[in-house]
């Protein structure tokens, strides 16, 4: 009878141990998967500065790795704003504002398990900054050096103190310095001793290039699999300094895919979980199969810059004022977008800190931009014609032909006679630098050229500041305010964050009043995403964190 | 024969000169700056001179043709800009990406392009023939993008049967002659394939008939020759003709298609074009058309070997 029973047991073990072996291949399988359809036609670089703008920051920069200072992407309703990453404290030298000492966070390792520490820091800063460096990539200075302008080394103090140097006292440092990723350098010394090439110069190019295909940073994804142009599968990585920030997700999957509908088919076939900026015109299909449309007003502008030489009719404020006066944003929102923009009331909106208090409210009003229009000299038979130079495509752009058409029929209401100059998207982009009295201008009262907001030079003080006229930056228009230069001034200068912020508050309120461009939208980043997925926040923000995504299976 | 083949390997010598400097020239005297891949429009003036003097851009344009065809020559398509990888292996992953769907398309579309145009030129002036001629000018009107779509929504989205886009579970580079894999070369494979069937059909219809009509057709038959022998014959004459324009189409068909490998995310030279194009990745652009010329070229050069193999007149001429 005990035999028996033994036997039993016996049974009932080997058969749990025989069950558990077949299950093991069912719970490795139980691997979870987030799968991205990216608006990109190629997989951006991966070895630590991306190309293709923001998007490849968003998805091959802030996923494998950190900058020294990060955004914090937590919230869906507050602005989003800087917080420390890899460095814990940062202050200007009180003796020599050229000067920052930056604090790193103790115990980061990359992910081939080297340590992250201020000789990194130096080695990364040198990747773009000096020449001399072994190190040294022009193909990562041309994305990274112009957004953080004005930093020109970096020191070892001890092992997790660095001094970084500027060209001049830049209160915006630690705002440009989230665009700097840090790599490997052990990962990358490893790489270019296996290097083969005739020179160091080539050595180093293909050590770069190796690194691509296997790359090592600090951020919460690991480089699991990359096949350039098709995918890149990136696993979570368990060790991440942040605990707060491990993914959920055990692989993510990214995929790219330009255009728009095949994106949308590929959602509604089950290929993919998430798609970056679906057709508008298949949203109500999307969201009628059960998938959830997510946006949120990005820090993005979609304006006209205007022509400010001698002899240009935007000279006038109250023109400036009466076309800004002149347009129902509603309208274009509601009808030609599908509800997939907000209306721009200036390059930032109340609740962001650096909005201020204009006194020119920006809004649709068309008997007040009549009147001004009047006032000016302009009416029913005597129409101030303006030139326009646009695209008919391109990166950020939204839907450029409609909706300057669309600006084009509101605006002859207040007496304007808008000319259309549509050209590609890559010429309309490097005439932009080359400004209004280059002849690629054609003879353009205004640019079409949508911008990035996200850090005080780029929303601000390239376009309104004189001296950044071409050929040196984007001021298109040549604006030439002094109010403007006064305040860009005490903004870079004026060291607690609080005190800078209200500047920049004042001269974006200033900008405002003064109708320096015609403000139209904002973009929502637009992206449909299954019902399965969950923990999903979309910021105010070029870039989500996909760590707190999970997916149901 | 080799006199022949030797006269017209000569000939491609100066083409291809021609081709390399047609195609480095177009993509030199568009607007716009080289540089725009890497180089934000933000960037300081100091930045972008120190760029374009390490990218050689800065040298006359005589002198960066003379370089770019050196090592063109010694097998170096340079670096893309926008990705930092050599070009020469960009260009052949996708293009063997595009050979993949130019085949699988190149037997749907010949095949049945034989078919309807034989049919049609045997059957001519009656509904037979109307109907397989109402295909062939579908097959040629259709917009490939609009079938692609349509089909993507049908046995995609609609239906679910077949995947919308991709070339594989796991992406072209562990692509496989399975079930797995091929189901995502359908649909891409039937829409390249429309109007090749189409001009196939219209050009075997044409040359069917004009034989049939012919009086050494009218003599075999008097002379007792069954229909299948009179049908060899028929074959034989419309051969090399035929045989040309399937030879232009599959070279069209492997130069890629922007449209039907963008609609599909089909990773061939079509959409490396297309991205080379909006990246304004002029390396990447130069060596993509060179190696999808230099293909038709030799395209081309096969076919007029095979024709004058077919047809000795040809090589008398």
């Amino acid at each position: 009878m005990r035999n028996s029973r033994l036997n039993n047991r016996r049974a009932v073990l080997l058969a749990l141990s025989m069950a558990s072996v077949f299950m093991m291949p069912s719970l490795a399988s139980a691997e979870s998967v987030l799968r991205i359809g990216m608006t990109a036609a190629d997989i951006p670089r991966t070895l630590g500065q991306p190309d293709q703008g923001f998007e490849g920051n968003r998805f091959t920069g802030l996923t494998m790795y950190d900058g020294l200072t990060m955004w914090d992407l937590s919230s869906a309703t507050k602005a989003s704003v800087v917080i420390p990453g890899l460095a814990t404290e940062w202050k200007v030298k009180d003796d020599d504002h050229t000067k920052w000492i930056f604090k790193l966070r103790p115990g980061v390792k990359f992910h081939d398990g080297s340590d992250f520490n201020a000789d990194a820091v130096v080695w990364n800063v040198d990747k773009v900054l000096n020449k001399e460096a072994p190190q040294y990539d022009p193909s990562q200075i041309g994305v990274t050096a112009s957004r953080m302008p004005t930093l020109v080394s970096a020191k070892k103090i001890d092992d997790l103190t660095v001094e970084l140097t500027t060209k001049e006292p830049d209160s915006f440092l630690p705002i440009n310095l989230t665009n700097l990723f840090m790599a490997s350098p052990t990962k990358w010394q490893a790489l270019y001793d296996k290097a083969e090439g005739a020179d160091a110069k080539a050595k180093s190019t293909a050590a770069w290039a190796a690194f691509a295909k296997d790359a090592s940073g600090t951020g919460p994804w690991k480089m699991a699999k990359f096949t350039p142009r098709e995918r890149l599968e990136l696993t979570k990585n368990d060790g991440y300094w942040d605990k707060n920030r491990i993914p959920h997700v055990d692989r993510m999957v990214l995929l790219p895919m330009p255009e728009a509908n095949a994106r949308t088919a590929a959602l509604l076939s089950g290929q993919v979980d998430w798609i970056e900026a679906p057709a508008p015109d298949a949203v109500k299909e999307i969201e009628g199969r059960g998938f959830k449309i997510e946006k949120n007003e990005q820090p993005h502008v979609w304006p006209w810059q205007f022509s400010r030489i001698e002899g240009s009719p935007w000279n006038d404020i109250r023109v400036r004022r009466a076309a800004n006066l002149c347009i129902d944003r509603e309208g274009m929102r509601d009808g030609l977008l599908s509800g997939l923009m907000v209306p721009a009331t200036g390059t930032f909106e109340p609740g962001h800190p650096w909005r201020g208090k204009p006194q020119f409210q920006i809004k649709y009003d068309l008997p007040a931009a009549q009147k001004l229009m009047k006032e000016a000299g302009y009416g029913p038979t005597k129409k101030l014609t303006v030139k326009v130079q646009t695209s008919a495509s391109g990166s950020g752009q939204m839907l450029p032909l409609p909706m300057n058409e669309y600006l084009q029929q509101a605006l002859a209401e207040c007496y304007f006679d808008v000319k259309l100059d549509v050209i590609e998207w890559n010429t309309l982009f490097t005439n932009w630098r080359r400004g209004v009295k280059d002849p690629s201008a054609n003879g353009s009262d205004a640019i079409n050229v949508t911008y990035a907001a996200m850090d005080p030079f780029f929303a601000l003080v390239r376009f309104l500041q004189s001296s950044m006229a071409p050929p040196v930056s984007n001021n298109w228009g040549y604006i030439n305010n002094p109010k403007f230069d006064e305040l860009v001034k005490k903004a870079r200068t004026t060291f607690d964050d609080k005190e800078r912020d209200e500047v920049l508050a004042e001269l974006n309120a200033a900008s405002i009043d003064d109708a320096a461009f015609l403000y139209v939208a904002h973009d929502v980043g637009p992206r449909a995403l299954s019902p399965k997925i969950k923990g999903f926040v979309q910021p105010k923000s070029w870039f989500v964190d996909f760590s707190p995504v999970s997916i149901a299976p | 024969m080799l006199a022949y083949i030797a006269r017209r390997i000569v000939y491609v010598v100066p083409i291809v000169l021609s081709v390399a400097l047609v195609c480095f020239m177009l993509v030199h005297i568009t607007p716009g700056d080289p540089l725009v891949a890497v180089l934000p429009a933000d960037a300081s003036q100091e930045l972008a001179a120190q760029l374009r003097a390490a990218y050689g851009f800065d040298r006359p344009l005589p002198v960066q043709f003379g370089l770019w065809l050196w090592k063109a020559l010694h097998g170096d398509l340079g670096t893309s800009i926008a990705t930092g990888r050599p070009v020469l292996a960009e260009v052949m992953r996708a293009v063997s990406n595009t050979v993949t769907l130019a085949i699988a398309a190149a037997i749907i579309g010949f095949s049945f392009g034989l078919l309807f145009g034989l049919i049609a030129g045997y059957f001519r002036d009656t509904w037979i023939d109307k109907m397989a001629t109402g295909i062939a000018i579908a097959g040629v009107s259709v917009p490939h993008y609009w079938l692609g779509m349509v089909l993507v929504i049908v046995f995609s989205v609609q239906l679910n049967w077949l995947p919308a886009v991709g070339a594989g579970p796991g992406g072209s580079g562990q692509w496989a002659w399975d079930w797995a894999h091929i189901r995502f070369l359908i649909l891409p494979a039937i829409t390249t394939s429309v109007i090749p069937m189409g001009i196939v059909t219209r050009t075997v219809r044409a040359l069917t008939g004009d034989i049939l009509s012919q009086d050494f057709v009218e003599a075999l038959r008097a002379k007792g020759l069954r229909e299948t022998g009179v049908f060899g014959h028929v074959i034989k004459n419309a051969a090399p003709t035929a045989l040309a324009v399937m030879g232009l189409q599959l070279g069209y068909m492997l130069g890629g298609s922007i449209l039907v490998e963008t609609v599909f995310s089909w990773p061939g030279s079509g959409l490396l074009l297309n991205s080379a194009i909006f990246q304004r990745d002029l390396p990447l652009l130069q060596g993509t058309i060179l190696v999808l010329a230099l293909f038709f070229v030799l395209l081309n050069l096969s076919v007029d070997i095979a024709q004058a193999l077919i047809d000795p007149r040809i090589k008398r001429a």
